[in-house]
This record gives C-alpha cells, sequence and structure tokens, in this order.
C-alpha cells in the first residue's frame, strides 16, 4: 500500500475529498460574505443565522407543505433572500450612514433573534431532513466510499460559485456592483439606482447562505445552532483570504476545507483549532490577507 | 406559571380548611410550605432531554401528592440554568438564602449539577440530581446533600459495552470526544470490553463539539473494528451516527454502540439512521402496563413521550414528598435520612435504594432501537433486551471515591 | 457626561466652570460610592457582586470601544483565562491567599492581551472585530480541551478563602466589601487613564487616525496599550467574579460572553464612564428576572431586540441620552 506520511494513499486521498466538500461550504458562506461586504461594508454576523434558516425552510416546507429537496433549493434562496431584502430595506438601510460597526452588531442582534426563537419552536437536539431519493447510495471512488449526496454537494457549491463569480466578474450588472463599490455617489450620478442595487446584493448574499444551508440539511442535523460555530470558522477563512476578491474567497474556502481535513487525520485533537492557527500565521506574515488589497 | 398559582391557590384553600388540625404538622414545615425549585435547561441543548416536559412531571407528581404535605401547600418555582454553571449555582444560592427553598430538582449538565451541588452542601440544603451524566456526581463529587437519581455514565457505559462483547462484538474502534467527559467514557468502557474478552483496535479522538464527522467514521471504516464505539454526548453522538448512516457503516457491517444516548435523540435522528443501535437506559415509556399509563398522561400534557429523566423528576419528586410527609418535617438533613430508608418502587424505579453515596440504583435495561419496520408508531422506538440488576448496574462501593463511604 | 467644556470665554471663567464641574464630579462619585456601601444591606449581596464584576468587564470593554474605537468581539477569552488561573491556583494551592490569585490571573489575562493585541492591531474596523472574535475562539477550544479546567464540568470548589491570610470572606457581606474594592480600583484606573494625555491621544486617534499619526503618535503602540489594559480589568474581573462564585465554566469563554459585554456597553452608552455599570446592572438584573418568569426561554431573543433597539435608535445609551438631555434643559 502506498503511504503518504505514515497514513495509507486510501485514507489520505478520502480525506483529501471529504475536505473539499466541507470546504465547498466555507467557499459559499464567505463568499456571501464577501459579497455583501463589497457594497455594504458590513460583515454580516447574520449569515450564519440565514444559513440556518435555509436549512429550516427547506425542512419546514416539506413537512408542511410538501416542498421537495430539488423545489426547496430553488425556492429556499428565493425565500429567505426575500426575507434578507426586507431586512435591508426597514432594518440596515437606517443605518447605512454610520460607522460600519453598527452594521455588524445590528446582525449580531438579528442573529440572536432567529436562533432563540427556532430554539423555542424546535429544541436543540436537531432534526433530520431526508436525502433525495436520487442522490441516496454511494459511490466507490476505489480508494474511498463516497456517498453520493456529498459529491452533489461538491458539485452544486462550486457550480453556485462559478456562476457568482461570473455573474460579478463578467456581466453589466456585476460591472454596476464593482463600479458601486468603488464609488456609489458617482453611480448615483450616472443614473443607477444605487440604494436597490445594495439591496439586491445583500438579498443575494442571504440568498446564498440560505442556499448553503438547504445543501446542508441532509448532511448535518437541522438545528437553530447550526450556523453560529460555522460563522466564526468563516469569519477566520474571511480573515486569511481578505475581502477583496471573489475567486479569493472561493480558494481560500476551499483551501481551507483541505487543511483541515488533512488535520483531522495527522492530528484530530487540533481539527477545529487549525483554521484559526493559520489566520494568526498569515495575520503576522500578511496581515491584509491572502487576497487582500493594500489599504 | 399558572398552575404555580392554581397550586398555591388550592393549597391555601386546603390549609384554610383544615385549619388547627395540621397546625402542627405545619409547624415543622419551614416557613409553612414545601418550596421546591426546578433548574434545567430550558432553552438550551439539554431542552427536550428534561426542560420544560420535566417540570410538567414535577407539578404532575405535585398535582398527584395532593398539593400539600400534612397541609402545607407545596410550592413549585422554576428557573432556566442556560447551561451555565454559575447561572446555575447563582439561582440556587438565591433560592436559599431568600426563598428557604427545601428542594432542587431537575438538574441537567453536569456541570451545573455539581455547581449546584456544592452550593446546597455549603448552605445544608437537598438536590436531586435527575438529568445529569457523570458518574463523578456520586463519586468525587459527592456530598451528604444531594441525590443522583436516574442513571449516570457507569452503568450506560458498562451495560452497553458487556452486552455488545457478550453477543459477539469483540473488536472496537473508539470516537471519543476529546475532554475531560469523553476520556473517562472511554477509560471506563476499554476497561469493560477489555474484561469481557474484547479488543480495542483503534480509536480517534474528535475536538468537542464536532459537526462534521464524515472524516472519523472513515478512519472508523478503514480500521476492521466490528463496533464503533461512541464515546460523546449530545449532538456530537447525534452528527456522528448520521454521518455512519450516510457513509453506510452499519450496511458493511460494522455497528455503532451508542455510550450516551437518550429517546429524544432517537426520536429527533430517526430509525432509518440509528436502527439496531444498542443503549443501555434507565426507563422507558413502553416497558410496562405502569410505564405506559403514567406515559400517557404526561403524553396529553405535553405532546411528547417522557424520557426517562423527566419520568424520574415524576419518581424522585414523588419519593421525595413522601419522605417529606413520614419525616413531618422538610430539614434536609431528616427527609434525606428518610429517602434512604425508604425503598423506591414505582412506575420508574424497581429494585430502588438510595446508597450511602448518593446514589439512587435501580434496574437498568438494554435496549435495541427498533428497524423502522418494526416501529408501529411516532414514538415506538426501542425494544428492552435485558434487565440490568440494580445492585450490578452501578459502580461498585468498593470503588468508591466518595468521602461519604468508608472504603 | 465628562466631556470638556468648550468655551470660548476667558481663560479664568473656563478655569473656574472646570473646577465646579470636577467638584461636581467628585460629589457625585462620592455619593455613588455611599450607596455601593449601603447597597448589601437594601439588596441580596451576591446578586450585587455578580453586578460589580460584569459592571468591572463591560468598563474594561468600554475603555476599547468607547476611548480607542476597536470593537472587540473577543472579551470574553480574557473573563475566562482571569477566572480558570485565579480558580484553578486557588484550588490546587490551599495556602494560596485569595488576592494573590486574583493578582495571578489578573496577570495571566493580561499576557493574553499582550498575544491578542500584537495579532490583531494589525487590522482594524470590521477586522478587528473578526479577528479578536476567532482568537477568542481559539482560546475557548484550548480551555474546552485543556487539562485543568474540567472541561464541560467546569472548574468548582475554588475556596474563598481568607484575604491576606486573615480575613475570612466566607460571609457574603466580606466578600461583597472586597468586590467593591475592587471593582473601585478598576473603575478608578480607567477614570484616570481616559482623562490622562494618554487618554486625549487615545481619543484623538479614534477621531482620525491619520492625523494622529502624522502628529508623530506611534498609534499601534496606543492602541495596543489600551487593548492590554482592557484586557489585564477583563481578567481583573473574571479572577475576582470565580473567587466569589466559587467555580468558572466554559460559559465565561464563550463568544455569547463576548457578545453580552457589547450589549452592556451599548445599552449603558458607550464612551461614558458609568454607562458600562449601568449597562452591567440592567442585563445582569433581565437575566435574572427572566429566568425565572415564563419568558425563561426567550433571554436571547430579548437580548437580541435590546440590541437591534440600541443599535436602530437608542445609540448613546441611557447614560448617554440622559446627558443629552441634560445638557438640553440644565445649560
Amino acid at each position: 500500500m502506498t503511504m503518504i506520511f505514515g497514513v495509507p494513499l486510501a485514507v489520505f486521498m478520502g480525506q483529501l475529498t471529504l475536505g473539499l466538500v466541507n470546504g465547498a461550504f466555507y467557499a459559499l458562506l464567505s463568499l456571501g460574505l464577501a459579497v455583501i461586504f463589497g457594497l455594504l461594508k458590513i460583515v454580516n454576523f447574520a449569515h450564519g443565522a440565514q444559513y440556518m434558516l435555509g436549512a429550516f425552510a427547506a425542512l419546514l416546507g416539506f413537512r408542511y407543505l410538501g416542498i421537495n429537496y430539488w423545489l426547496a433549493l430553488f425556492l429556499v434562496p428565493l425565500v429567505v433572500g426575500a426575507f434578507g431584502v426586507l431586512l435591508e430595506r426597514f432594518l440596515l438601510r437606517r443605518i447605512a450612514h454610520l460607522d460600519h460597526l453598527y452594521g455588524l452588531l445590528l446582525t449580531f442582534g438579528l442573529a440572536l433573534i432567529f436562533e432563540g426563537t427556532l430554539v423555542n419552536f424546535f429544541g436543540v437536539s436537531g432534526a433530520r431532513y431526508a436525502t433525495p431519493e436520487i442522490l441516496q447510495g454511494g459511490l466507490n471512488l476505489g480508494f474511498m466510499f463516497l456517498p453520493t449526496y456529498r459529491a452533489w454537494v461538491l458539485v452544486a457549491a462550486l457550480a453556485m460559485c462559478l456562476f457568482t463569480w461570473f455573474m460579478i466578474e463578467r456581466t453589466r450588472l456585476g460591472a454596476y456592483l464593482r463600479a458601486g463599490t468603488e464609488n456609489s455617489q458617482l453611480m448615483q450620478a450616472f443614473g443607477v439606482n444605487v440604494p436597490l442595487l445594495i439591496t439586491l446584493t445583500y438579498g443575494f448574499g442571504v440568498a446564498l447562505a440560505a442556499f448553503a444551508g438547504v445543501l446542508a440539511a441532509p448532511l448535518y442535523p437541522v438545528s437553530p445552532t447550526m450556523g453560529s460555530s460555522l460563522l466564526i470558522v468563516v469569519f477566520a477563512v474571511v480573515v486569511i483570504g481578505g475581502m477583496g476578491s471573489i475567486l479569493g474567497a472561493i480558494i481560500t474556502g476551499l483551501a481551507m476545507g483541505i487543511i483541515e481535513g488533512l488535520t483531522k487525520v495527522y492530528y484530530p485533537e487540533a481539527s477545529n483549532t487549525v483554521i484559526f492557527f493559520v489566520m494568526i500565521l498569515v495575520l503576522m506574515l500578511r496581515p491584509v490577507g491572502l487576497f487582500g488589497k493594500e489599504a | 406559571m399558572t398552575f404555580m398559582k392554581k397550586t398555591l391557590a388550592a393549597s391555601i384553600a386546603v390549609a384554610a380548611a383544615s385549619s388547627l388540625a395540621v397546625s402542627t404538622a405545619q409547624a415543622d414545615m419551614s416557613d409553612g410550605e414545601v418550596r421546591i425549585g426546578y433548574l434545567a435547561d430550558m432553552s438550551g441543548t439539554y431542552r427536550d432531554l428534561a426542560g420544560p416536559g420535566g417540570l410538567t412531571a414535577m407539578e404532575m407528581a405535585v398535582a398527584d401528592f395532593g398539593g400539600s404535605v400534612n397541609g402545607a401547600p407545596i410550592v413549585i418555582s422554576s428557573a432556566d440554568d442556560r447551561n451555565s454553571a454559575d447561572v446555575g449555582a447563582n439561582t440556587v444560592r438565591g433560592w436559599i438564602d431568600q426563598d428557604n427553598v427545601d428542594m432542587v430538582g431537575g438538574l441537567v449538565a453536569s456541570s451545573v449539577s455539581i455547581a449546584v451541588t456544592k452550593v446546597l452542601e455549603e448552605n445544608n440544603g437537598l438536590g436531586i440530581v435527575s438529568g445529569s451524566a457523570a458518574s463523578s456526581i456520586t463519586n468525587e463529587h459527592c456530598t451528604p446533600n444531594h441525590i443522583h437519581w436516574v442513571y449516570d455514565t457507569y452503568p450506560l457505559a458498562n451495560g452497553t459495552a458487556k452486552a455488545v462483547v457478550e453477543q459477539g462484538g469483540d473488536t472496537w474502534f473508539m470516537l471519543t470526544a476529546d475532554y475531560a467527559f469523553g476520556h473517562a467514557l472511554e477509560a471506563d468502557v476499554t476497561k469493560v470490553v477489555e474484561e469481557s474478552g474484547g479488543e480495542i483496535v483503534g480509536g480517534v479522538r474528535h475536538p468537542f463539539p464536532t459537526n462534521d464527522f464524515s472524516s472519523y467514521i472513515l478512519q472508523a471504516q478503514g480500521s476492521g473494528a466490528k463496533i464503533i464505539g461512541l464515546a460523546n454526548a449530545g449532538a456530537d453522538t447525534v452528527n456522528a451516527i448520521t454521518t455512519a448512516s450516510q457513509f453506510g457503516l452499519t450496511q458493511s457491517g460494522q455497528q455503532l454502540a451508542g455510550l450516551l444516548i437518550f429517546l429524544n435523540d432517537v426520536h429527533a435522528l430517526g430509525l432509518e439512521a440509528t436502527q439496531n443501535l444498542l443503549l443501555t437506559t434507565g426507563w422507558y415509556w413502553d416497558m410496562d402496563e405502569q410505564s405506559r399509563e403514567w406515559s400517557q398522561r404526561y403524553f396529553d400534557e405535553v405532546g411528547r413521550m417522557p424520557t426517562m429523566v423527566q419520568a424520574g423528576i415524576y419518581s424522585s419528586t414523588m419519593h421525595y414528598l413522601k419522605a417529606v410527609e413520614a419525616a413531618g418535617t422538610d430539614d434536609p438533613e431528616t427527609v434525606r435520612a428518610q429517602m434512604a430508608d425508604m425503598p423506591i418502587e414505582d412506575f420508574f424505579a424497581r429494585n430502588g435504594r438510595i446508597r450511602e453515596d448518593g446514589r439512587m440504583v435501580h434496574d437498568m435495561y438494554l435496549a435495541q432501537v427498533k428497524t423502522p419496520e418494526e416501529s408501529t408508531g411516532e414514538w415506538d422506538l426501542y425494544e428492552i433486551l435485558s434487565t440490568i440488576p440494580a445492585e450490578e448496574a452501578y459502580r461498585p462501593l468498593s470503588e468508591s471515591q466518595c468521602k461519604l463511604v468508608q472504603n | 457626561m465628562m466631556t470638556e467644556t468648550q468655551s470660548m470665554a476667558a481663560p479664568s471663567a473656563v478655569l473656574e466652570r472646570q473646577k465646579r464641574a470636577k467638584f461636581r464630579r467628585n460629589m457625585f462619585y462620592l455619593a455613588l460610592i455611599v450607596v455601593g456601601l449601603v447597597a448589601p444591606f437594601l439588596a441580596y449581596p451576591v446578586f450585587l457582586m455578580k453586578v460589580l464584576c460584569f459592571a468591572l468587564f463591560a468598563c474594561a470593554f468600554n475603555l476599547l470601544l468607547g476611548y480607542a474605537g476597536l470593537l472587540s468581539f473577543g472579551h470574553a477569552a480574557f473573563l475566562a483565562t482571569g477566572g480558570y488561573v485565579t480558580g484553578y491556583l486557588l484550588a490546587s494551592y490551599p495556602g494560596l491567599t485569595p488576592e494573590l490569585g486574583i493578582i495571578a490571573g489578573t496577570l495571566l489575562a493580561t499576557l493574553l492581551g499582550v498575544l491578542f493585541g500584537v495579532l490583531s492591531i494589525r487590522r482594524q474596523g470590521i477586522y478587528f472585530a473578526m479577528v479578536t472574535l476567532a482568537i477568542a475562539q481559539l482560546v475557548y477550544f484550548m480551555f474546552v480541551q485543556a487539562p485543568f479546567t474540567g472541561g464541560e464540568d467546569g472548574l468548582h470548589g475554588v475556596p474563598r478563602g481568607e484575604l491576606f491570610g486573615f480575613i475570612s470572606l466566607s460571609s457574603n457581606l466580606a466578600m461583597y466589601y472586597f468586590v467593591f474594592a475592587i471593582f473601585i480600583f478598576g473603575f478608578a484606573l480607567i477614570q484616570r487613564t481616559v482623562h490622562s494625555p494618554f487618554g486625549q491621544v487615545l481619543k484623538a486617534i479614534r477621531e482620525n487616525e491619520p492625523r494622529a499619526v502624522s502628529l508623530g503618535y506611534n498609534a499601534d503602540a496606543y492602541k495596543l496599550v489600551a487593548f492590554v489594559i482592557s484586557a489585564g480589568l477583563a481578567g481583573l474581573a473574571g479572577s475576582t467574579k470565580t473567587v466569589v462564585f466559587q467555580l468558572a465554566s466554559l460559559t465565561d469563554a464563550h463568544w455569547h460572553m463576548s457578545g453580552e459585554v457589547i450589549l452592556m456597553t451599548l445599552l449603558g452608552g458607550v464612551g461614558t464612564l458609568l454607562g458600562p455599570l449601568m449597562g452591567a446592572g440592567i442585563v445582569v438584573s433581565l437575566q435574572h428576572i427572566l429566568a425565572q418568569s415564563p419568558l425563561g426561554n426567550w433571554v436571547s431573543v430579548i437580548l437580541g431586540i435590546i440590541f437591534v433597539i440600541c443599535v436602530l435608535s437608542f445609540r448613546s445609551g441611557i447614560v448617554g441620552e440622559l446627558d443629552k438631555m441634560y445638557r438640553k434643559n440644565f445649560k
């Protein structure tokens, strides 16, 4: 058997693949944060809660309305995104002119409200969301048994990341968005409805989180607290990558997933801290982050 | 809280009606009332294990008892400890200092229970721990002021591990939560497995808490062990089981042994993921006629079937009230002694007695989670395989480090 | 409440007014001390001690947010470090007196503050908040795993001991006055820091960092010192809390705690000296009352709603708003 640093090649490859699947979630979430940050300049602390709301919407939609997974994958981001639009329009906009730290605090408060409310109705032990019929079972990759659903998560998350990247970097709407990031007053003068653009951007970022939530629903128990601990890791990912570029967020997310995956084999005790250590290292060597621009 | 008012009003009425006849008995109750505090996690991780349902169980016990003891009304106050040791300890300190609470019940998270029992010991109070898992509560952390009622990790780990090895599961891979609790559980299991002729072939220590178990499950699959022992608790156990089912662990011939898993966990996970899981439990709602009858009453109030902890809260409150009645006082020391003098035999506990270390030992049961095909209803989850006699189930006093035990 | 008057009046008049303001301030503090001294006879001392510990914690946090403009989302790490170190030492070495345990806990929290500070000062604003949150999470995980913290169970049975070796702290009243003295010490230290030249430079950096830098001030060094003082005092609060409650637990290290201290400060009034005291009093009382009411399950939702209201329409906090009202009506 081929060994890599004392671990059989098969196990090594398996962990790499699983790391990539987790990395896809980090990528999706840090991407959403980066998109929101780009235009609103706030860090959306409710991102984890919105991810959780996505998973819950899928669960409840199935339970009470009979909405299946595929429809949920399409509908839930729209619904939760629309909710995000309302939050931006009626809450965040009112403090847009202030120090952006207030945005962080406001969204933190919102996260507490969402989480606490759902805990009261659904408890915390977490509910199960069935894997859709076609994605049950697994693929034999030779080196491992990969559940089909995880393979699908990887594909879907990457596709969504690329779609977002394409939208922002290669379309006219994206050009407005980037221009709005640079100088929103000038954009306004050119006749672009910047407030609307901001609202929609926030809605889109939230929708990305909800999309990740739906993807996660069959993988992890759906519980009100599923988003909060994940979010802190994603914050570290964001600090590592810097919020300067869309592609940077995606690459950093995937890379951190892989690093975490490998830690689980070589030194499992540190697997939930390794990303924070990487963050510290990056802060020491390159404070603006790997893909960040010098201020 | 409406209930509290009702109890109060009813009890006052009763007290008034019986007037002079009971005045002597009442004089022996501090403040003329028996005050019980219910402290539990009402909103966090253990909400479904005890939580508001446990309070309902306690209220049922008080109502079934008649609302008063020897004419002294029984009053319940409740608080959410939010799983925080200092919130819990503070609440109890306040209850004792300001409200003269006579007994504290509920008590779920081990950290809270240990902190609370220290406060009780200092202030000479009385507590009944029903929800906590840590066996240290009646071992190195034992006090003369508390009783541990429903279960602890010792019978859970031992009962399950022994039975599994006897059924042929003699090679184990341990999935251990990397903190004090997980380490202790792992050590307990290792000992039993080896004593029963099994072998631990590998293991991995995962951080606490862990969201994604896929990597560890993959390592467990690679180990070739017959049994994957889950030396973790709560959300970690739930996550591990879910992931194992996704990776087809049980289909490929390996089996999970849950060392700390409860009815509400199995209910939340569903039978698809948990089928055939072996576990030890202190009680099951469907285990006999008595249990079913009580559980049905509980179900009508709460809308869920009771966990063993919720049933234990009823049982322990009832036993406490009986002891108060028999002793004619709510003085903690006297009541504690009285409780130990009376055997416990109700729908919950069989062959139950309270040992000098504060451990209430009673029969435990080895259960197996049913398959979706076997189950006939939402709560038809366990099949009871065998009974572990009370005297064998718990840590023997000869191994005790409790200061109350003469070794 | 104590911002300097900006009058164009003659210097002597300004001096006179400042003198009067100072006198009023001193009288006010004196009144507060008197209230603090009689309080344990009117209210439950253990509750008051909890308020004082959290008030000190919030004051320490406020030094950073209110006077240096840095939002730390990781202050729970210092509270917990102080608590665990003190708790571990006092529980393991019975000969150790409580004040020494507290000093040790405070020192270690201060050291951790240096580490945190050096790393996080490299980023500003929102990044600073995220970095502190992430490092605090790292510390949290370390506390979970470390053998001396007792993991989930926490550290229990910490003796209150005898202050200086001869004053028993086992009575709540004695303990209260000790805690009160610590609080006064911490509060005075913050008060002195804020009104010192150092504090003035800090405010200048907060208002306009590039300008302060161009005036020759090493902004990062000033921020770091503020961070370290804040961390040390947060550690002092944690250490004291451990002695009072005789336990240390993971709750203090959790990021919810970092959020709570922000709420206390925000609610009371960021950048006011008395705001954190008031905010801590309100939040602690609220938790205490809610926990025993039918709304017990809704604590975090209610805290969240207060958060949102504060940010949307109550940004000066209670003390800040009172101050505004006072200025409008009496000046």
